[in-house]
């Protein structure tokens, strides 16, 4: 079976694999979404914060016995007591300044997390195993499927849709999307926003490192695994704006199959296609797909 | 962003008049003590390392122009330095073009660069404009890995310094430091001129108030774009004067790291002040200098500084003195 000349199991190979980062994407850019829309501060650790999630993985293993079904429980609740910390300490303080001082602050707080994470475990990645019960794969018929892969793509995108039903049909999420409006008004009918900011920042923080937890059997478990990821993060969230929920999910998914199919037709650009693909939403509609001028 | 607190509250004192050339009197002493720093320096202190101090302030100070007068925050103009420092090897190494000639290339390619980006980075602002600047220079980056002339890892190597305008051998330390001394001060005179001219003051009207200087009746978008060229055109002389003085152009100049710690010589030295980034650049080139036998901590060391200086330190070295002596330099 062929597809344009490519053989189907290459062009599903890489099919899944843009899923997977897609997955990837669509958390990432979601936790950063739902940070931006209430505390106005785009999140320049996310990327630190998603590593943290991995090796949160790799230590609760190593050093307490903790397999991957607990740490994909215990890992977020960890990185976003840690991320509820910070957000108390130090990006509560610029809520009045310029947003582009929580870029910088964020940004730093990366490289000291990044730099912290190096000293400790060094440049080279770390092994995770894939838990036993999702080893193997399924044949398919016309390729086979890694169980690990499938089982990815799965849980991130319920996570997404959980995520979206928790912002969308809740009442806490009611109280958010009120105070992402307005938050004087709300403040002023006695919900405690303050305290709503610091718990989104540690919810956005948890579903980083929940997508490190995910990520820590497929790529080894390094200090840089999140710094070249995020500035891709960054680039879908300009591509779908960050208006939308389902928005920028829909956005992170397509824009891993699109890297994915770039694979297969056409593997030199592959690393920039995102990149492109921005410039041209820029070109045509500036607000982003989904966003709101 | 860049503290308009500070602009305007001094306005009115004897010490804002401008004496000579847009400085005003605090400003132009300060630049005399600059001036005889640069020139009694390089008996004193060894000249490779003034010179690449030199050129990271010149970075700086290209990155200034537009976060402290335009208020448009770049997070990715490693990719005009980078370019600039690629084009000005290559140019020297494989056309074998003059030094003067070859930094001249690398600036012109980066501004090239910086119109095709800056076009699309205005479109949108704030952070926005921050995240498409670095993803473009991301981008940038990921040509450069591939393109053949870059040389991928390895980089450009042993780039010839070359004669000065076909004569003067640089190929000594002194020769080259005066050539660097030399492009520091006109670009940073120009840079200087640039503020203080009618433009700079649209320029500083679009960062008070956008919406104002549109309702004004000036183009916006096209004085944003002209002071994003002229920036990245100064960022590339920067990388491409470096790329000569090392003889070497390498990835680095293009990750996005170099991005970050363009930002933080601004932030140390002081965003929108007209000598804060050349502190900034030598304070974080001297401490980068010390600090290179702790390998990753560095990296460490400058997120705290980074965080320091966001939460505690807005003004930072020369705002700070500005601010103490009731003067804005």
């Amino acid at each position: 079976m062929d597809f344009f000349g490519i053989p189907a199991p290459l062009l599903f190979g890489q099919l899944l694999l843009g899923l997977i980062n897609g997955a990837f994407y669509a958390l990432l850019s979601l936790g950063l979404a739902v940070i931006f829309g209430m505390l106005n501060v785009i999140n320049f650790t996310h990327g630190a914060q998603f590593m943290m999630g991995a090796f949160a993985a790799w230590m609760l293993l190593n050093y307490f016995g903790i397999g991957y079904w607990g740490a994909l429980i215990l890992a977020p609740i960890i990185v976003g007591i840690t991320g509820i910390i910070l957000e108390r300490l130090m990006i509560a303080k610029l809520y009045k300044l310029d947003h582009l001082y929580g870029l910088l602050l964020t940004f730093g707080l990366g490289l000291i997390i990044e730099g912290l994470f190096r000293n400790e475990f060094g440049s080279s990645g770390l092994p995770y195993r894939i838990p036993a019960e999702l080893q193997g794969s399924w044949d398919l018929g016309f390729m086979f499927m890694p169980i690990y892969r499938g089982w990815v793509v799965l849980v991130a995108f319920f996570a997404c849709l959980a995520t979206w039903l928790v912002i969308e049909k809740t009442k806490i999420g009611s109280y958010l999307r009120a105070a992402t409006e307005n938050p004087a008004l709300v403040q002023a009918f006695g919900i405690n926003v303050p305290r709503m900011m610091t718990l989104t920042y540690g919810a956005g923080v948890a579903l980083a490192a929940f997508a490190g937890v995910l990520a820590a059997p497929i790529y080894s478990v390094n200090p840089q695994m999140g710094s070249n990821l995020i500035i891709i993060v960054f680039a879908v969230v300009v591509i779908g704006g960050m208006g939308s929920i389902l928005g920028s999910v829909l956005t992170g998914f397509g824009l891993g199959v699109i890297e994915g199919l770039t694979k297969v037709f056409y593997p030199e650009a592959s690393s920039t296609v995102i990149f492109v693909v921005m410039a041209i939403v820029l070109l045509a509609r500036p607000a982003g797909l989904f966003g709101r001028a | 962003m860049a503290a308009p607190a500070a602009a305007g509250a001094f306005e009115g004192i004897d010490a804002e008049r401008e004496v000579i050339w847009g400085f005003t009197r605090p400003q132009i002493i300060t630049f005399g003590l600059m001036l005889a720093f640069i020139l009694v320096a390089p008996f004193f202190l060894y000249p490779v390392f003034l010179m690449k101090v030199l050129c990271f302030a010149l970075f700086a100070c290209a990155f200034n122009l537009l976060i402290g007068y335009v208020g448009l925050l770049s997070f990715g103009h490693a990719a005009y330095f980078g370019m600039g420092g690629y084009l000005a090897g290559h140019a020297a190494k494989v056309w074998g073009a003059t030094p003067e000639v070859s930094i001249l290339i690398g600036g012109l390619v980066a501004g090239i660069l910086g119109w095709l980006i800056g076009m699309l980075a205005i479109r949108r602002q704030g952070i926005y404009f921050a995240m498409i600047t670095l993803a473009m220079a991301q981008m940038v980056y990921f040509f450069c890995v591939q393109a053949p002339f870059t040389n991928g890892e390895d980089g450009i190597q042993a780039i010839p310094r070359g004669n000065f305008l076909g004569t003067v051998s640089l190929s000594a330390d002194m020769s080259m430091y005066w050539l660097v001394a030399g492009v520091f001060i006109a670009a940073f005179l120009f840079i200087h001129r640039v503020i203080n001219s009618p433009f700079g003051q649209v320029m500083k009207a679009i960062r008070e108030n956008e919406p104002r200087a549109i309702s004004l009746g000036y183009r916006v978008d096209d004085y944003k774009l002209m002071a994003f060229i002229i920036s990245a055109a100064i960022s590339g002389v920067a990388g491409g004067t470096k790329s000569i003085v090392f003889g070497i152009a390498t990835l680095t100049d293009v990750f996005w790291s170099m991005s970050g710690e363009v930002v933080l010589m601004s932030l140390v030295g002081g965003l929108g002040t007209l000598f804060g980034p050349v502190a900034g650049a030598a304070i974080i080139i001297t401490m980068q200098n010390y600090l290179a036998e702790f390998g990753a901590w560095v990296t460490v060391i400058q997120g705290v500084i980074f965080v320091l200086c966001v939460l505690a330190f807005r003004r930072g070295v020369i705002g700070e003195i500005g601010r103490l002596l009731k003067v804005r330099l």
